[in-house]
């Protein structure tokens, strides 16, 4: 049986623990926004021993590039990106502390290794609802990289943001498990 | 001749690119309400409400539908007996989509391959010109997703292979993008032509009202076999695991080379956005 769960990040190894394939979460809490081009500045800045603009250890990192907020406003669309693209940098920051990340499609492997070697999760939020999502950001800040345009990294305010467990720390996979429940034509 | 000022063609790009991202077609409207009805897996038919909800929201309270802006895709027919005045069409096009992201605020998602740096405006905007017969011009502003467009492949057949092997690349693309491209899904396929008119096909059938038929029965046919199989690799709204990775299959089929067998398969996510305008 799948539960909801409320969390409120930053996250501790219990939280993610207690999480399987499939239960819905609730997130409350600050999380960090970066997708390629702010990934590829933090690997390089832990490359060469820098300090990172945030601190990894329990956060939650959301792949995500809004758009522009009307004045007045907080934010603007804001929909998980595609993970895959992330794959190549996550393991590093998995390594120092990131409990988990937020993004949709599949992830590599070496990724979902990671996750269960140290003790994070996967959460798929539901790509092309960027209106909808929004709703629950409360805050936006640019805290690093401005220059990246919709790819700098945010400091954001959630509450109750919406997300399924995708990959949990057993190493288990929502999205193989969902496929093999529908599909009719053998797998090739 | 008919005289056009290109800066009409300008203000028509703007307004098109603004609606297409925050006021969803009314045949993709219909097509997430019948995936509703639809779908059987819970899950998949909890992800429909909510772009059902976030199509409402878009509209209503002026967020773009998704945070992915697009890449503008343009296609202009141009009339045989238009004169376009005043400027350049591709810049009168190029300003249109500037101003349309910047006063739209709608994302810059245009970088320099290699460096990343973004190019700031959301141009150059892809274009695609074709001369057609009357005294009109028509402007489809198409803004596409870099998410689905990752996900689509172009392959040249043998022609040995026909249309099985057109039919397994289909598939084998839809299962490999897997949840990737935020299904519920729009596949275009492109058959013939050669390696570069396959992939316009492919884009072009996307233009096409949302499950509407080609008019072609052979074509159709093609369409409504594709449809099940896709659908039957139970991949499912978000990939989760549903009846419905696909809304629709539009396929566009002309003669190739005697050699070749070109087939392009271009996805498109539920974010279906295209806005048409004749001036």
């Amino acid at each position: 049986m799948t539960k909801t769960v409320k969390l409120i990040a930053p996250l501790t190894d219990q939280d993610v623990l207690q999480l399987a394939i499939g239960d819905t979460v609730l997130v409350s809490g600050v999380i960090y926004t970066a997708r390629d081009a702010a990934h590829k500045r933090l690997v390089d800045m832990l490359a060469k021993g820098e300090p990172l603009p945030m601190e990894l250890a329990g956060q939650i990192m959301y792949y995500v590039g809004p758009s522009p907020a009307r004045p007045g406003r907080v934010i603007g669309a804001a929909g998980p990106t595609t993970s895959y693209r992330m794959d190549s940098y996550a393991p590093t920051l998995i390594k120092l502390g990131l409990k988990a990340m937020i993004g949709k499609g599949k992830r590599a492997p070496e990724v979902i290794e990671a996750m269960k070697t140290y003790k994070a999760v996967y959460l798929g939020a539901t790509g092309g609802a960027g209106a909808l999502i929004s709703q629950r950001i409360k805050t936006a800040e640019v805290i690093a990289f401005p220059e990246l345009g919709p790819e700098a990294v945010h400091r954001l305010e959630v509450e109750d943001f919406p997300a399924i467990v995708i990959n949990d720390c057993q190493g288990r996979d929502l999205y193989e498990q969902g496929v093999r429940e529908y599909r009719r034509t053998v797998a090739r | 001749m008919r005289q056009i000022e290109v800066a009409r063609v300008t203000q028509a790009v703007k307004a098109a690119a603004i609606t297409a991202n925050y006021e969803p077609g009314a045949d993709l409207l219909a097509a997430l309400a019948r995936g509703a009805e639809a779908e059987e897996s819970p899950s998949g038919k909890e992800i429909f409400r909510q772009l059902l909800e976030n199509a409402r929201l878009a509209k209503e309270e002026r967020i773009p539908m998704c945070q992915d802006c697009g890449l503008a895709v343009v296609f202009a027919e141009v009339g045989q007996d238009v004169h376009l005045v005043g400027g350049d069409l591709d810049q009168a096009i190029n300003e249109g989509i500037r101003q349309g992201y910047g006063e739209g605020y709608l994302r810059k998602s245009l970088c320099h391959p290699l460096t990343r740096a973004n190019t700031g405006d959301n141009t150059p905007a892809v274009i695609h010109t074709e001369m057609v017969p009357g005294d009109r011009l028509k402007l489809t502003v198409v803004p596409k997703g870099g998410g689905s467009e990752n996900m689509s492949r172009l392959f040249m057949l043998k022609p040995a292979d026909g249309l099985a092997g057109i039919k397994e690349k289909v598939v084998l693309t839809v299962e490999e993008a897997g949840p990737n491209p935020c299904p519920p899904i729009i596949v275009g396929v492109g058959i013939g032509g050669n390696f570069e008119r396959a992939a316009l096909l492919a884009k072009k059938s996307l233009l096409r009202e949302l499950g509407q038929a080609n008019p072609d029965p052979e074509v159709a046919a093609i369409e409504r076999q594709l449809l099940k199989e896709v659908n039957d690799l139970g991949i499912g709204p978000q990939g989760l695991g549903g009846r419905i990775t696909a809304m629709a299959v539009h396929v566009l089929m002309q003669p190739c080379h005697i050699a070749s067998l070109p087939v392009a398969v271009n996805i498109q996510c539920h974010a279906s956005r295209h806005q048409e305008v004749v001036l």
